[in-house]
């Protein structure tokens, strides 16, 4: 890594483990789960074994009590499996939904979920986007009220990852109806779990990437949450919400580096055996140069997300950078995309060819977690324009 | 039951060895050192038997540089319960005798009721520890195991070691020196908790000293490196497959000499 020395040896051991498990476990069925359109639930209960699943939580709840930064090298080694649906499955699970009950959770819930959680026996998903508003997460409709012991949901999810496997779902809901000035007001997550009277998936989503994750949309009607499964404060949860928001888009960014890592080795594999004209595509000036093009913006691509890594991992405040992350690297993977699309010419298009489901899958960086638009709002807030 | 497993610190398999400019050595530089995969069948199949047992220790060894300690944390991480660093300028350059009295040395302050090597080392592929190891302790050895019981009085151990085409069976008393073939089992890799726990484990230096050694020269010394000389290009055999596949064959039987 030069002379800015970012993992430790630990980091470097854990690399090495992921990138086996990787080899073995996942890179020989990539294929298929593509076609069936789902990860096996087996899986899950090998990589909580691996200690995948609970990275940094504290060890009381089955984690490892890890830093930041080893949550980045699994980020960087499933970004790079070729599988970029594993990537996003893993992600949702363990950096955008449970981390709302960690980090908001009470300790009686934490106790009852967690460790299942750690060890991949009850998969998760984050239920906030609705088919009426994504980006604008203030414009939730779906409504809770309190009856009793228990709240009473009403309303629909749309896009949700892990919706059709998962179990406990993170689902944010409004308390009380915002008003013009404070949009934000009212806003809660709960933790539900899916055998909730009331809780249903409406269908599963035939998506253009990412296609051995599933999406599902979800419709709750008259759905019945104990009172003890709302996170944090009642009314509080939309600032919860952003800060988790916050680690979701730098994972994000950490898997669109690594992912475009792998599809440029593959794409220089590809340029170097392909010969045209008397020699490899490599020995061409506008193929080379492409190629030291794509590497140098993924470089600054890397380093751009490392940095708010840092900022992330010593807990300073950090939105301008990270939405700088998801905007940059979002837009750097789908140009990568097209350019080794087009280095690989016809073979390129064909779906035999790992750069053909890499185009697909890194479509959905500039829109999901937050448009490139969003964060380019985002960014020109924090400038103060 | 304790069982003591010598590691060796190598390149990683992918490298791409390029001779120092000291040609009695390899240079390192960018190289991603690893346990030598033998010896990693050599720690999963330590870490089984404990498992089986229901107890035991598994201690790691190794002799090297500084660096070979990052060998010895990965057999932490994996399972291994502590690891002893040999390191003394004493060692510098060590021939495989060398190595084997120092491993001898540890082994009979250990008193380790097996010794699990790998085969081999991947880097230099000299093979000799095992063996060598064996002989100076006066101990049984059997090599290249593809899979072994322990009796469950713990007084010997039933091992099958590959020869061609079948497995050699042997029932060997303990104590004994072992060396694991591949195939002997699928060494699992550190969880992220082995790994974050490794650094709780003791890795215990031992110097020349301290296991009663005096320097001894080596007897065996590297003179110089030799670079293979480059693969001459192949030959394309342009025609018909049937009269191509003749070409072939005349080739292979005349040129070649290899039928």
């Amino acid at each position: 890594m030069g002379l800015m020395k970012i993992f430790n040896e630990e980091h470097e051991m854990f690399r090495a483990a992921v990138r086996s498990f990787v080899d073995k476990e996942v890179a020989p069925h990539v294929e298929e789960w593509e076609a069936a359109g789902q990860i096996p639930r087996a899986i899950w209960p090998r990589m909580g074994a691996l200690g995948f699943l609970g990275v940094e939580f504290d060890e009381k709840y089955g984690g490892a009590g890890a830093d930041f930064l080893t949550t980045a090298v699994l980020c960087e080694e499933l970004g790079r499996s070729r599988s970029g649906s594993l990537a996003m499955a893993v992600g949702v699970h363990t950096d955008m939904a449970s981390p709302h009950l960690y980090y908001t959770g009470s300790e009686a819930l934490k106790e009852k979920y967690l460790p299942a959680i750690c060890r991949g026996e009850k998969l998760c998903a984050i239920a906030v986007t609705e088919p009426g508003g994504g980006s604008d997460v203030a414009a939730i409709r779906t409504r809770a009220r309190k009856e009793g012991n228990h709240y009473v949901l009403n309303g629909s999810k749309m896009f949700i990852t892990n919706g059709i496997m998962a179990d406990l779902h993170f689902v944010a809901a409004r308390l009380e109806a915002g008003d013009a000035e404070k949009r934000h007001r009212g806003i809660s997550m709960f933790l539900v779990e899916r055998e909730s009277p009331g809780f249903s998936v409406s269908r599963k989503l035939d998506k253009m990437g990412m296609r051995a994750s599933d999406t599902a949309e979800l419709a709750f009607q008259d759905m019945v949450v104990p009172a003890e499964n709302l996170l944090g404060q009642e009314g509080k949860g939309f600032y919860e919400v952003m800060r988790i928001f916050q680690r979701e888009r730098l994972i994000a960014g950490l898997h669109a580096v690594s992912m475009c890592d792998r599809a440029l080795e593959d794409t220089i594999a590809y340029a170097r055996q392909r010969h045209a004209f008397g020699g490899p595509l490599t020995g061409k000036q506008v193929i080379r140069h492409k190629l030291a093009d794509l590497a140098t913006l993924i470089e600054a691509g890397r380093w751009l997300t490392y940095a708010a890594c840092f900022k992330f991992q010593n807990r300073e405040e950090a939105v301008k950078e990270i939405s700088m992350v998801k905007l940059f690297t979002a837009e750097m993977a789908n140009r990568v995309a097209y350019e080794c699309v087009q280095i690989h010419g016809g073979y390129g298009y064909m779906r035999e060819y790992a750069i053909e489901r890499f185009a697909r899958d890194v479509r959905l960086f500039t829109i999901g977690g937050g448009t490139s638009e969003i964060m380019k709002e985002i960014i020109a807030k924090e400038m103060e324009l | 039951m304790k069982i003591l497993v010598p590691i060796k610190q190598v390149p990683d398999t992918a490298t791409q060895v390029k001779i120092g400019a000291d040609p009695k050595g390899i240079d390192t530089t960018g190289i991603t050192w690893i346990v030598s995969p033998y010896d990693e069948y050599a720690v999963e199949e330590a870490l089984r038997i404990k498992e089986k047992r229901g107890q035991g220790e598994v201690v790691a060894v190794t002799l090297g540089s500084e660096r070979a300690k990052e060998a010895l944390r990965s057999c932490l991480a994996m399972g291994a319960d502590r690891a002893l660093h040999l390191s003394d300028p004493a060692w510098e350059n060590a021939d495989t005798l060398t190595v084997a009295r120092a491993l001898a040395a540890v082994i009979k302050q250990e008193a380790p009721q097996l010794v699990l090597f790998g085969r081999q080392a991947i880097d230099d592929d000299m093979g000799a520890m095992p063996a060598q190891v064996a002989e100076l302790l006066g101990w049984p050895c059997a090599s290249w195991i593809m899979e072994e019981t322990i009796s469950d009085d713990g007084k010997s151990v039933r091992a099958g070691r590959q020869v061609e085409g079948a497995l050699d069976i042997f029932n060997i008393p303990l104590p004994c020196v072992l060396s694991a073939q591949k195939g002997l089992n699928e060494p699992r890799y550190p969880t992220l908790k082995g790994i974050m726990g490794a650094k709780k484990k003791e890795i215990k230096d031992v110097k020349a000293a301290d296991l009663g050694l005096a320097a001894d020269g080596a007897q065996l010394l590297v003179v110089a490196l030799e670079a293979l000389p480059p693969r001459p290009p192949g030959r394309v055999i342009p025609g018909e497959p049937a009269e191509a596949v003749k070409e072939l064959v005349r080739s292979l039987r005349e040129d070649a000499k290899a039928i």
